[in-house]
């Protein structure tokens, strides 16, 4: 796929087939876009987590309630748009899993895991949903992204 | 691919062989069902082993603990064997390395039961 600006947009379900879904398009997306594997399961298992928030915690698995999923390539960029129609997600109630008292915790490491393999992740909560934007930049071939270990 | 599982006995520990996804849905599940049955059947050693499982993601990393605590709270003891580099460094990036007991070697996974 060539480096050019371009943009795609999915409406999708708010069921789990959607998130394998959207994992399986990041996953191909990224690939074409030419990122390392290791950045390509980063970017896929970032869009996994947001699905699974957009799907679960969002939009409760409501029928009448969408996801939906862009892909934008900017000249530096791959930045991932994925929208619920919830309540909105509250700041303040996300947790850190990495605190002694959360390790045990069986829940709450999505958005920790997001902050993890993207460069940048933005939340932006409203009375009409939840907009989550995930970006990882394009790095030449031996640059390399953020490492899965810390 | 979705999960399968399968056990077996070794010297009094049951060995549990995963393969596939552990995501949220069935593998989880599948998962969940497994060491609630081993432990309803009175089986209080488990190790998972997890070489061929290809991808987990914050749900299944979620039933893990889960699987951990289960059996935990149960008088029970519960090891992971053989974890996959992507398995590894999910675990060292959430800090639960140091929470599992987690084997490269079948043998030695078995004899560290007490």
């Amino acid at each position: 796929m060539a480096m050019t600006e371009q943009r795609v947009s999915y409406t999708l379900d708010s069921s789990l087939e959607t998130i394998d879904n959207a994992e399986e398009k990041a996953t191909r997306i990224a690939t074409e876009l030419g990122f390392a594997d290791d950045e390509v399961m980063q970017i896929s298992m970032a869009v996994r987590e947001g699905a699974v928030n957009a799907v679960l915690h969002g939009n409760a698995y409501a029928p009448d309630k969408k996801v939906t999923l862009a892909f934008e390539r900017t000249g530096e960029d791959l930045v991932i748009t994925i929208r619920d129609q919830g309540p909105g997600l509250d700041l303040s109630k996300i947790p850190n899993p990495l605190a002694p008292e959360n390790l045990l915790k069986t829940s709450g490491r999505g958005i920790f895991l997001m902050r993890s393999f993207m460069d940048v992740v933005e939340i932006r909560p409203s009375q009409t949903g939840t907009e989550l934007k995930l970006i990882k930049h394009v790095h030449g071939p031996t640059a390399g992204g953020k490492e899965a270990s810390q | 691919m979705s999960m399968k599982v399968g056990s077996r006995q070794v010297d009094g520990v049951v060995i549990v062989d995963c393969s596939g996804r552990i995501t949220l849905g069935e593998g989880s599940v599948i998962l969940r069902d497994t060491v609630r049955e081993l432990l309803a059947k009175g089986n209080k050693k488990i190790v998972l082993n997890l070489q061929d499982v290809n991808y987990i993601d914050s749900s299944g990393i979620g039933e893990l603990v889960s699987a951990f605590t289960t059996t935990k709270n149960q008088g029970g003891e519960l090891k992971l064997l053989n974890l996959t580099k992507k398995v590894n460094d999910l675990l060292q990036i959430t800090k639960l390395y140091t929470v599992f007991d987690v084997k490269d070697d079948e043998a030695a996974a078995v004899k560290s039961f007490k």
